[in-house]
């Protein structure tokens, strides 16, 4: 299959790239690793009049933890992240979810910020991000701005972005003292979407109660899902049974999938609600210092 | 060396096409290039290395599997423009001398194939899961490979093929193959 024809620029910075984006209003795309857009190409799922190859930009690539975030480059390959210390040590979710994106030669390409802005429902960090309540950075032409993962997806492939701007860096909130988190993805085979996958943050008090939550699902919605309902029933609660009863009800009362090849309505809420329980215990286990 | 390979781009609009640079198994190519070329395209059709083979053409089955900068990608869902002033080692570099690469070796030796048609990209895949854990163990083998589809062999002969490739790796002298 052969992609559509489009003008192509490799800009060598941010501005560069945003005067481009600001020139073909409405008719670019960025292209960051591809391994979405070169396949809806080819599929003429997308038809865009120029490509914005940002490969070329230097310095968009990296994983910094500071004292208020961990700060992740746009252009940071999905394996980079994987790979990076402080997220095997403290961002669990961000770690079991770079293990499962694709495979681990698209993972070799595939980025961050393109997984994370690219607004399939499959795509799986968008989850993540609602989970650890991460914000964009985003650069226009009047400078850059910071917007929330969970105020950020508007439908599917669809987003907050204007058509000039592009998302530079991610910011996750560092990962406090006694927090855990966990990624579960159900699959049916490498390199497939999820039929259903949950994403879980939680930071303990002293007492051993969750003090703070954020559960995100992936690929049972039109964009990836923050179940807030889900996140605030867990505050105050200590992962008993009970607990995980009614937290993966109201995750999976906050689903809406489709059915599909992957299976049928009832089955993925199913999935969502058992998931969840999983997820929730995983994320618990290691914010008290499991792995 | 550099090869200035014909011009055949097409496109109407000057943005359209771009020369590029690519090093492929050690040679230099200069070669003007519609954008939209998909780098299997370029590495089949206009450099005629056919040992890269396009199996599913939606990035799944890894067929067309190839090392850019030492890492492996999936050739059909990279743009040729992609990899420009990059290095490109596809299966036809992996021979040196007349000798085989051990990875090849270990595919013949422990029968890692039977239609052939993955084995291009899945011994590009094995060198480099090799080149990063030299002493991989089952699992880690087949998590490795698991962008490489095979619908032969049921994957145990490949599995044996790599250790192979992996020990005989080890036990060559610095320098050698």
């Amino acid at each position: 299959m052969y992609p559509p024809s489009f003008d192509y620029y490799a800009p060598t910075s941010v501005d560069e790239a945003v005067r481009l984006l600001d020139q073909h209003q409405g008719e670019a795309k960025v292209l960051a690793g591809g391994q979405s857009l070169i396949g809806m190409l080819k599929l003429r799922l997308a038809q865009p009049g120029a490509l914005i190859d940002i490969n070329r930009i230097p310095d968009l690539s990296y994983v910094r933890e500071d004292a208020t975030f961990l700060r992740i480059g746009a252009m940071t390959r999905i394996n980079e992240l994987h790979a990076s210390d402080a997220v095997k040590a403290r961002y669990g979710v961000l770690f079991d979810a770079t293990a499962e994106i694709a495979d681990p030669t698209v993972r070799n390409w595939g980025t961050v910020g393109g997984n994370a802005v690219h607004g399939d429902p499959g795509n799986d960090l968008p989850a993540c991000f609602l989970a650890l309540d991460a914000e964009y950075q985003a650069q226009g032409p009047k400078g850059s701005r910071t917007i929330a993962a969970r105020k950020f997806y508007t439908d599917s492939f669809t987003n907050v972005l204007a058509p000039n701007e592009i998302v530079t860096e991610i910011h996750v909130p560092k990962a406090a003292a006694g927090s855990g988190s966990a990624y579960s993805k159900m699959e049916r085979k490498v390199g497939d979407f999820a039929t259903a996958a949950v994403a879980v943050t939680v930071t303990l008090a002293a007492n051993g109660s969750v003090a703070k939550a954020g559960i995100g699902l992936t690929n049972v919605g039109p964009t990836a899902l923050y179940a807030a309902q889900a996140s605030d029933a867990l505050v105050g609660k200590t992962g008993t049974a009970t607990d995980l009863g009614t937290v993966g009800d109201l995750a999976a009362k906050a689903a809406s999938p489709v059915a599909d090849n992957r299976g049928p309505v009832d089955f993925k809420q199913d999935m969502i609600r058992v998931w969840t329980r999983r997820t929730v215990t995983r994320a618990i286990a290691r914010a008290k210092g499991g792995s | 060396m550099a090869i200035d390979v014909e011009e055949v781009a097409t496109g109407a609009s000057p943005n359209s096409a771009r020369v590029i640079h690519v090093t492929v198994n050690g040679v230099t190519h200069r070669s003007k290039v519609d954008a939209r070329l998909l780098l299997v395209h370029y590495l089949r059709e206009r450099l005629r290395l056919t040992g890269t083979h396009i199996g599913c053409d939606t990035a799944h089955c890894g067929a067309c599997t190839v090392l850019v900068d030492g890492i492996p990608a999936k050739s059909c869902n990279l743009l040729a423009v992609m990899v420009d002033g990059r290095s490109v080692q596809t299966v036809e570099g992996l021979e040196a001398g007349g000798k085989l690469h051990p990875v090849q070796e270990g595919f013949t030796k422990e029968h890692g194939l039977q239609c052939g048609y993955c084995t291009p990209g899945m011994m590009m895949a094995s060198v480099a899961l090799l080149a990063k854990n030299p002493n991989p163990t089952e699992d880690e083998i087949r998590r490795g490979i698991s962008g490489n589809l095979c619908r032969c062999t049921g994957y145990v002969n490949i599995v044996k093929a790599i250790q192979y490739a992996g020990k005989k790796m080890q036990e060559a002298p610095k320098g050698g193959a």
